[in-house]
């Protein structure tokens, strides 16, 4: 679904936000210990029915922002504004409406369902700990919420562990969707399937998505997979939103090197294509969260960097960049943007 | 940029692999089965595939196909075990399910090493990174240790860990993923052995760390001609990484080719919906995925017939028997295919309705 962008509000709106975690001193010794920074000045919209990607490495903090967006952590800094209405820090009963509206489908289907429950108590949770009552009764509606995402009805008092990776992770989808929320935060919820499975639940995600017209954000480290799902697409680095852009831009013209290299770095189905393509390698590792680099915090590892006269570089070292439009809707955070061709399709 | 090592895979040796008698690896009928409380879980039934010397192999196949059980087989990791194994795996002319435990040892890690999908739980976290490896090399080769740990350095420094010298007296949790990684690769590497079993060695990896460790293997096997058996259920690292690849679906091989006539040319429907159910970069936008219907066979009790025919669009008993046969696999064949429709019809259909939305 496209998101009609051109005049319409948006949903959600996040503006720089923060999430660090205190590191906890142990011993007698105390020392002044500096927090990891695992979200750390985020801001985007999200506009109804759309569908925004968010990729980049394990510890970019990208499961963090969608916990963070959702209020499962509470934020260190920044706003989250709802249809409007600032609710960050909302708690007791503002919170618990608040999640009639944003649900979250989680990554792995063995950890996020409780294996004592049979699968219509985890479905009907919601309307348990909401104190709603659907139409013809919380079992009917739970029995269509399966049907719907394509589990048989009839195993209603079955457990988890009765089902398959694929199947748990469409009762993870039902508990979602039950009571109709605007938002859906989806964290990795195909990472841990098999490839043919992987693609009949993104299918079903898509047709939930335009039945309900719930907007997603799909975060995600599989770049293929965020590519087919996503409307626009915001790549994370150490915390940071790196670029956010269209989809088909972002795949066609990335202008971020670190964008640049993640999307070179995927070997392509194709094996004559694998061997004509030059690939962008990284060196050395991510830097740690909670001694961030100065200025921008990719210039250890940016290969353009390393291509900058001395007084560029400074730059790089010491102004944090942030993300400017080098075209309409076209955001970046380097000061050096710029096109290459990655020779990817 | 960094040019790519180029290795694309030469189309007379892929063909003639098969029917090599010299080849390194020749695995022959193997079978390995468990049982359980529920009954015989066939992992493993009827496998056949050689791997010639200083060549990639991938397997691929989804989870419980099979395709990690089938090496630790080589490796002999089910002795001792209630795993009831069968048939012959040679190693040159060795039989290495007929061999004592004794020469088993002798020729692991020497001849044949592993490299893991988790290296954190590969390596032990109580013994230095340096230990482990010093303790690979020193078992096989009667060397002081100031040269076994001489050597590790090298190996560390080969596989590019910076500063060698100092990484080897720290311990696994002070390595990164990559790092850890790297360590095992100069761990399964320090003995030169003829051929390497890479179980997702890349699987736990970020795509940037996993461009590098690929291209490492890569390097590594032009420098030392190493033979490899690639497991993954990434089609694009195999595309990568293999000469040839073997498609595994309930325990058994079910087709096997070169690189490109896996991806080219494939000639089993379930290596057609392997391709064309995943959401691809390279390739315009669908609309929608095509997954392949159903879930993954019982391996306990399996579909009768072909194992993939309750998923299969092309089924069709009353014409090509696929629920009451079990379609052959010949194993000699330079690109064989285990499907029961005859092959100038499958080409028909893979020209027709698999190539077009491919």
């Amino acid at each position: 679904m496209k998101a009609q962008r051109d005049g319409q509000e948006p949903i959600l709106r996040v503006k720089d936000l923060k999430k660090y975690f205190p590191r906890k001193t142990s011993g007698v010794i105390r020392r002044p210990d500096s927090p990891v920074q695992a979200v750390d000045g985020v801001s985007f919209e999200l506009y109804p029915g759309e569908t925004l990607g968010v990729v980049g490495e394990s510890g970019c903090g990208k499961s963090t922002m969608g916990r963070t967006v959702l209020q499962l952590l509470e934020p260190t800094a920044g706003t989250i504004e709802f249809k409007g209405k600032d609710v960050t820090g909302a708690k007791g009963r503002e919170l618990r409406r608040l999640r009639t509206e944003m649900q979250m489908v989680f990554q792995d289907p063995y950890g996020s369902l409780n294996p004592r429950q049979t699968v219509g108590s985890i479905v009907g949770a919601p309307f348990a700990i909401q104190g709603i009552t659907p139409e013809g009764g919380v079992k009917k509606r739970v029995q269509e919420l399966m049907e719907r995402v394509g589990l048989n009805p009839e195993h209603y008092n079955r457990y988890p562990h009765e089902f398959s990776g694929g199947q748990r992770q469409r009762i993870g989808i039902a508990r979602a969707v039950a009571l109709q929320p605007d938002i859906i935060v989806c964290d990795e919820p195909v990472s841990a399937l098999d490839v043919s499975i992987q693609a009949q639940v993104v299918n079903l995600l898509e047709d939930i998505q335009n039945e309900f017209g719930i907007t997603y954000i799909f975060i995600a480290h599989d770049l293929s997979v965020v590519r087919h799902i996503s409307d626009r697409v915001a790549v994370m680095y150490l915390g940071k939103i790196v670029e956010l852009t269209d989809r088909d831009t972002l795949y066609a013209d990335p202008q971020h090197p670190y964008t640049q290299a993640l999307l070179s770095a995927v070997p392509l189905p194709d094996p004559r294509k694998e061997n004509k393509r030059d690939r962008i390698l990284l060196t050395g590792d991510l830097p740690s969260p909670i001694n961030p680099p100065s200025g921008c915090v990719f210039h250890t590892r940016c290969p353009k960097y390393r291509t900058l006269t001395d007084t560029e570089k400074k730059r790089c070292v010491e102004e944090v960049p942030l993300p400017r439009e080098t075209q309409a809707g076209h955001s970046v955070a380097c000061h050096y943007a710029e096109s290459t061709n990655l020779a990817i399709v | 940029m960094i040019g790519r090592a180029h290795h694309a895979p030469s189309s007379t040796v892929a063909l003639d692999a098969p029917r090599d008698e010299s080849a390194l690896l020749r695995v022959e009928g193997l079978k390995v089965h468990f049982p359980t409380e529920d009954g015989l879980v066939k992992a493993v039934d009827g496998l056949s595939y050689t791997v010639p010397a200083g060549r990639t192999l991938g397997i691929v196949g989804e989870s419980g196909s099979g395709k990690s059980v089938s090496s630790q087989a080589i490796m002999g990791l089910h002795r001792g075990s209630r795993a009831q194994v069968s048939g012959n795996i040679f190693f040159d002319s060795t039989d290495l399910l007929q061999i004592g435990d004794e020469q088993l040892r002798r020729m692991r890690g020497r001849d044949i090493a592993m490299v893991f999908q988790d290296p954190l739980s590969a390596l032990h976290p109580y013994y230095t990174v340096g230990n482990q490896i010093m303790e690979a090399y020193r078992v096989h080769h009667n060397v002081s240790k100031s040269a076994a740990r001489t050597r590790t350095i090298e190996m560390l420094d080969r596989v590019g860990i910076p500063n060698p010298d100092k990484r080897i007296d720290q311990y696994p949790h002070e390595f990164s993923g990559g790092m850890r990684q790297r360590a095992m690769i100069a761990m399964a590497l320090i003995n030169d052995p003829r051929l390497i079993i890479a179980d997702e060695p890349t699987t736990a990896l970020d795509v940037t760390v996993q461009a590098q460790i690929l291209e490492l293997l890569v390097g590594l096997q032009e420098e030392f001609g190493s033979s490899i058996i690639i497991i993954t259920h990434d089609l694009g690292v195999v595309a990568e990484m293999a000469h040839e690849i073997l498609v595994m679906y309930g325990g058994k091989a079910v087709e096997r080719g070169s690189a490109d006539e896996v991806f080219y040319t494939p000639g089993h429907p379930y290596t057609w919906g392997l391709l064309s159910s995943m959401p691809r970069m390279d390739r315009a936008r669908l609309e929608r995925l095509r997954p392949i219907a159903g879930n993954p066979p019982s391996l306990i009790n399996p579909p009768s017939g072909c194992a993939f025919h309750p998923r299969c669009p092309f089924m069709d008993e009353a014409k090509y028997h696929c629920v009451s046969q079990v379609p052959v696999f010949n194993p000699e064949l330079p690109h064989p295919v285990r499907c029961a429709i005859p092959e100038g019809e499958r080409h028909v259909i893979f020209e027709q309705k698999v190539k077009p939305s491919l």
